[in-house]
Order: C-alpha cells, then sequence, then structure tokens
C-alpha cells in the first residue's frame, strides 16, 4: 500500500483493488498508516485522498536545508566582501 | 490566477544570525547598496546565469533577482522594501517563483547591533509557503504535506 502511495495520491478504493481488500479492510489499514503519521488524508466530497508522509518529510527536510544554506551560504560571501573592503585591514585601500 | 482549488497554505519562521567582523554602516552598506548586495546575494557562480538583477533600495523599491540553473530551473526573486532604518534595520516581503509558479511569499527582516568591534546580524524570515508544485501529474507529489512539515521544522 505504501509503494503504491509512492507513485502518487490514491483514493482508498484504488488502494484497496490491487491487494483485493475490501474497501473496509483498505480503510482500517490506511487508519493505522495514518494513526503512525505515515500518510495523510485529504477529503474530497465523498472521496478520501491519501498521500504518503515519509517521503514529504524528506522533502520538506530539504528544502528548508536548501533555503537555510543559500541564507549561509549568502552569509560566507558577505562576511568575504566585508573582509576584503574593510578600509582598516592591511592591504586594503582606504576609500 | 490559478483556476484550480489550491490545497491550503502553510506557514513557518526561522532565524539565522552571524557576527560579522565589521561595523554596522558596513553591513547595512552591503545590504543597501547594488555594488554592495550584487557580492553576497547571489547563487554560486558557474552554477547559474543571470536573467535579471533590478536593485532600488528605498521604502516601497522593488529588487529582482531571476536566473537559471545549471539544471534548467529558473528561480525568481522580487522584493518590495517595507522599512529602512540605516545602519540598523531592514523589512522586506519577497515573492519567490520556481519554474514561473508561486512557491512563497516571504517577509525578512534583517536587524543589524554592533556586538563589540563586530556587528551581529540577524535575518528572521515569515513565509507563507504555497502548493506551487501541487499541480496534477507533476513531478513533485504532495507539497502540501512536504510543506506542512516543512512548517513544523521551521518551528523547532
Amino acid at each position: 500500500m505504501l509503494a503504491t502511495l509512492a507513485q502518487g495520491e490514491r483514493n482508498i478504493g484504488e488502494l484497496a483493488a490491487p491487494h483485493a481488500m475490501s474497501f473496509n479492510a483498505a480503510s482500517k489499514h490506511v487508519r493505522v498508516l495514518e494513526q503512525a503519521g505515515l500518510v495523510r488524508r485529504r477529503i474530497e466530497g465523498r472521496s478520501h485522498v491519501l498521500r504518503l508522509e515519509p517521503q514529504a518529510m524528506a522533502a520538506a527536510e530539504r528544502w528548508l536545508d536548501q533555503q537555510r544554506s543559500a541564507w549561509e551560504q549568502n552569509f560566507d560571501r558577505l562576511a568575504d566582501y566585508l573582509a576584503e573592503t574593510d578600509p582598516d585591514a592591511p592591504g586594503n585601500e582606504s576609500p | 490566477m490559478r483556476t484550480d482549488t489550491p490545497t491550503p497554505a502553510s506557514f513557518g519562521n526561522f532565524t539565522i544570525s552571524r557576527l560579522l567582523q565589521a561595523s554596522p554602516a558596513r553591513v547595512f552598506a552591503a545590504w543597501a547598496t547594488q555594488e554592495g548586495k550584487q557580492r553576497w546575494f547571489k547563487a554560486l557562480s558557474g552554477e547559474w546565469e543571470q536573467i535579471e538583477r533590478r536593485f532600488d533600495f528605498r521604502i516601497g523599491g522593488q529588487e529582482r533577482l531571476a536566473g537559471k540553473w545549471k539544471n534548467g530551473m529558473v528561480t525568481d526573486f522580487t522584493a518590495t522594501y517595507h522599512d529602512i532604518v540605516p545602519n540598523e534595520r531592514v523589512i522586506y516581503a519577497y515573492d519567490l517563483l520556481v519554474d514561473g509558479k508561486k512557491i512563497s511569499v516571504s517577509l525578512a527582516t534583517v536587524e543589524i547591533r554592533a556586538e563589540g568591534n563586530a556587528t551581529r546580524m540577524t535575518v528572521t524570515e515569515q513565509g507563507a509557503f504555497l502548493d506551487g508544485y501541487e499541480d496534477k501529474g507533476s513531478r513533485e507529489r504532495g507539497t502540501t504535506a512536504q510543506m506542512d512539515a516543512l512548517a513544523a521544522s521551521l518551528e523547532d
């Protein structure tokens, strides 16, 4: 079921089909996965759409890392720039 | 404007801080002047090609930095300055687009304070993270959950 969800969003019926499960059994299974924080549910009209959480967590962490590391790299370049243009540093011209 | 139903925005904020060996006036100038800012506010050279850089540092003024990465991805940063206190503070709001899709709208507050002979610079970013990757069939699925998780991790 998680492997199926790794391919994209599915509703409960679509999750049940490849496993020859009843809708109720699939629904119960999904609830367990949901409680474990492995999947996330979105309700669209009468359909419950499921998506995988662990992948999402990893992607969110990547995104956050990228955002932070972009700032850190900018700060590194800023520190270098300030050192290069330091009027008091030996070798640097006074403005 | 989007015509499909957007998934909800998520929210997050984070702060990063650095002690810089320079006076507050020099740190401020690195934000306030085009020649200063273009020296450090950019992507790694060689990995990124500039498409456009505009810089109008005054309250209400706009800055834009758009570029294309080696892998073809286009990022586009457009900011509006909301508050400027020389040598102390800069506040701007910015949109971030990736491949033409808006992925976040953020408020960034830059605080500059003397600390001994150095200067403490703190950037706080408060963002609404959108579902720009969420179009059906796109290569990135589950962005809402990603953004929820991002918001959660940002609150740590």
